[in-house]
């Protein structure tokens, strides 16, 4: 404004500076084309990432000239102001004090306004109950399994004994259930006959030495997809069923106990057997709750 | 013209003196005041690009078969979510440099917001009269852990349903209410129905990101209260503040500061690949990968869970607390609640309830520092064993010993550090030498002889001017 007092120092802008901004909004406005040409024939997404990188640390370069070299440079003190309002503060709390003297019963009023807030609000959170069957807990016991239901490879197949080999593992779901279930898949690995060492009551549950555990780490629920088979003495000389996601090491020649890693209890086995076709089938229910643990799940 | 454009919106608000004020804001000047900025302008991208990705998304787990161009999936039943990701990958144009450029963004997002809350917490800018804000920043913190997690979890490939899974385990592991909440949240065992899915967009495309923008602007507002604060200098005093104003300077430096973060998130999205889902695969719960890795700031989380031992406890056959319980659930509860607690413990331990607008440098305060270099060393030797499965992979070091080692390391490692780091700034405050730059000079003293002689100042007054405290 024409006769106003300046009020920014006095400054001159560097020529150099202001012929550098404009190179920079210049090339930045190239490039930013050159983004709508690369998207119009092909978007290829190196050359627009290149493209619109570039025009943006363009813009940078020219915001921070213009604020380095073109406008006036200044260092500014400003005295800061108290927060103490001793007189307001003590105000607003006559404010409310006084506002309920002549209230006889206010005590219980507030008990009862607090009370009313609280139902309200939890009668309005109450609908959130709907989201899942969250009191049917017996979902999570839920088992695909029971006597005579048959073992399927990854492609529907049944699962024969005999192509299962010492030290291989095999996955295997069971038939006709929905695979997503988290107890719907098995991990069958086999081992020679007199390494194994199963409880005494699971005598039985691996014809041949084969063996079928839960998929599902009782830890964090990841798919126990790893088997350690050593072929040669090293210094963890026990075959093992290990998940990728914590390393939860399971032991299955003894039951699937835990050897090594977080989780807290077995994995759970499922006893198999071999019918007259030579077809592997669960010969009973799985040993435990399938899945990571919750609150009262009961150890197998 | 300008003129005329302020006189009519102040004869229809009349708060120009509001908007004089605020041109006229002082910021002091220092980079690490930066750290915040980097946050707020990742934020921008990343609502902009998240925005965009809105349009393509389709977060349901229906099935459908994939017919798109990436041959190896032809012809596979994936879910649509899964379909949608592979379609913005590879079928809209640009839809891959947008995505990747929301995903780095999310995780440099969460670098410059942890960097930011260190710088904090060493600076003690927490202090009285600051601390809503720091509660604040801690919060917005929280929040952007559980958005990036979620963000990452809609893609429905493999590695986000281990992570899911992951999730779901832990929310079992909760005492008392596990098993419920899992079942109200997912409608049912995992993988619950696509409603599940349907709840995680919302809160990843909305709730959260609207807790986020409203808390950030509480962050801003109240920072504007109280002004920024500063390091001592010249003229740098507890009654004062001295620094560029927004208009002219900063509001440039600034503008060009979120211009160079938008450059470098969009040369990342487009030159650096980040999570390409159509290798890891549709996600089955009967399938995992060896070496699976969660983006960065979760890897603190899956360190606890690899590290702590196969503690269970339980009454009989009945288990009370789940192993996940400790490592998913607990420790991340111990470090947010010493985080918030923090300035409020300071207070009572040094009883000092004054108000601090300058910063101290970490030397000034050696306890803060020791046990801020405690505690995050612990925080970070615990994420730096979430990687143990990487290095046994590429480094071929035993992943049993690592455990082992970790285990003892990430108690005593801390102690030591912290132990050291209170020497450091013990003799730095004697010798008054910054830490990269060596000394500053000081005041020295001429003794008779002709020979010069340090005059060293008392270490019991830590908070006395420091003349080299700015460059």
């Amino acid at each position: 404004m024409r006769g106003a007092p300046k009020l920014l120092p006095r400054h001159r802008a560097s020529r150099r500076a202001e012929l550098l901004v404009l190179w920079a909004l210049l090339l930045a406005s190239a490039a930013a084309v050159g983004f709508i040409a690369v998207y119009a024939l092909g978007a290829d997404t190196q050359w627009l990432g290149l493209l619109i990188g570039v025009a943006f640390a363009l813009l940078a370069l020219g915001a921070i000239v213009t604020s380095k070299a073109l406008v006036p440079q200044e260092r500014k003190e400003e005295e800061r102001r108290s927060f103490d309002h001793d007189r307001d503060d003590l105000d607003i709390a006559v404010y409310v004090q006084e506002s309920d003297e002549g209230i006889t019963r206010s005590r219980l009023l507030k008990t009862a306004a607090a009370g009313a807030g609280l139902t309200v609000a939890g009668a309005l959170l109450v609908p959130l109950a709907s989201c899942g069957p969250f009191l049917d807990v017996a979902q999570l016991r839920r088992m695909a399994w029971h006597r005579g239901r048959r073992l399927v490879d990854d492609a529907g197949r049944p699962l024969r004994a005999d192509e299962i080999e010492v030290g291989s593992m095999t996955p295997a779901f069971a038939e006709g259930v929905d695979r997503k279930r988290l107890d719907a898949s098995l991990i069958v690995v086999r081992l020679h006959d007199d390494d194994l060492h199963l409880p005494r009551e699971r005598a039985g549950w691996a014809p041949h030495g084969i063996l079928a555990y839960s998929k599902i780490c009782t830890h964090a629920g990841c798919a126990v997809s790893m088997f350690r088979y050593p072929l040669y003495d090293v210094n963890v000389p026990r075959p093992a069923l290990v998940c990728p996601c914590h390393y939860s090491t399971f032991d299955p020649a003894s039951g699937g106990d835990v050897i090594f890693g977080p989780a807290g209890r077995p994995l759970p086995q499922l006893p198999v057997a071999v019918d007259e076709r030579g077809e592997l089938r669960a010969a009973g229910r799985m040993s435990g709750p399938v899945g990571p643990s919750w609150w009262g799940v009961q150890e197998g | 013209m300008i003129y005329r454009l302020v006189r009519f919106v102040d004869t229809r608000t009349g708060q120009t003196p509001i908007a004089k004020k605020l041109l006229r804001y002082v910021f002091p000047d220092h980079w690490s005041f930066l750290l915040g900025e980097i946050a707020l302008y990742c934020f921008v991208v990343l609502v902009a690009t998240g925005i965009y990705l809105t349009f393509f998304f389709d977060p349901s787990l229906q099935h459908t078969v994939y017919q798109g161009s990436y041959e190896p999936l032809r012809g596979r039943v994936v879910s649509e979510a899964y379909r949608s990701v592979l379609d913005i990958s590879f079928r809209y144009k640009a839809g891959l440099l947008i995505r990747q450029t929301h995903h780095w963004a999310a995780d440099v997002f969460l670098v410059a917001i942890t960097l930011h809350m260190l710088r904090v917490f060493f600076t003690g800018a927490f202090r009285k009269p600051r601390e809503i804000t720091y509660y604040g920043g801690v919060l917005m913190l929280m929040l952007a852990m559980f958005e990036g997690f979620a963000g990452y979890s809609l893609g429905d490939d493999l590695l986000s349903g281990m992570g899911l899974v992951i999730a779901y385990s832990i929310v079992m592991s909760l005492p008392f209410v596990g098993g419920n909440l899992a079942l109200l949240i997912w409608h049912g065992p995992f993988p619950g129905t696509t409603d599940f899915f349907s709840r995680l967009y919302i809160a990843h495309v909305l709730l959260v990101p609207v807790a986020i923008g409203i808390l950030l602007s509480m962050h801003l507002v109240s920072i504007v209260f109280t002004h920024h604060s500063q390091f001592r200098g010249r003229r740098e005093r507890e009654h004062n503040v001295v620094g560029t104003p927004l208009w002219p300077g900063y509001l440039f430096r600034t503008l060009g500061l979120a211009f160079a973060v938008s450059a470098v998130l969009f040369l990342l999205g487009g030159l650096v690949q980040i999570n390409p889902v159509w290798q890891w695969g549709p996600f089955e719960p009967s399938q995992s990968t060896n070496g699976a890795q969660p983006d960065w700031y979760l890897g603190w989380l899956i360190g606890a869970l690899r590290l702590m031992p196969d503690w269970e406890p339980h009454i009989g056959h009945y288990t009370l607390i789940p192993n996940a319980f400790w490592g998913g659930a607990f420790f991340p509860l111990v470090v947010f609640s010493f985080l918030l607690s923090w300035p409020l413990i300071e207070r009572r331990l040094t009883g000092d309830h004054r108000y601090h607008h300058l910063l101290d440098r970490p030397r000034d305060a050696p306890w803060r520092t020791a046990v801020g270099v405690g505690f995050f060393t612990w925080v970070g030797m615990i994420f730096f064993a979430g990687s143990s499965d990487r290095v046994m992979v590429e480094m071929h070091i035993s992943y049993t010993s690592q455990i082992h080692v970790y285990q003892a390391a990430v108690f005593i490692v801390p102690l030591v550090a912290a132990w050291i780091a209170k020497r450091v700034c013990e003799q730095l405050l004697r010798s008054e030498m910054h830490p990269l730059r060596g000394s500053g000079g000081g005041p020295v003293r001429r003794m008779p002889d002709g020979g010069f002689e340090r005059v060293s100042r008392s270490p019991t007054t830590p908070r006395a001017p420091a003349p080299n405290a700015r460059k």
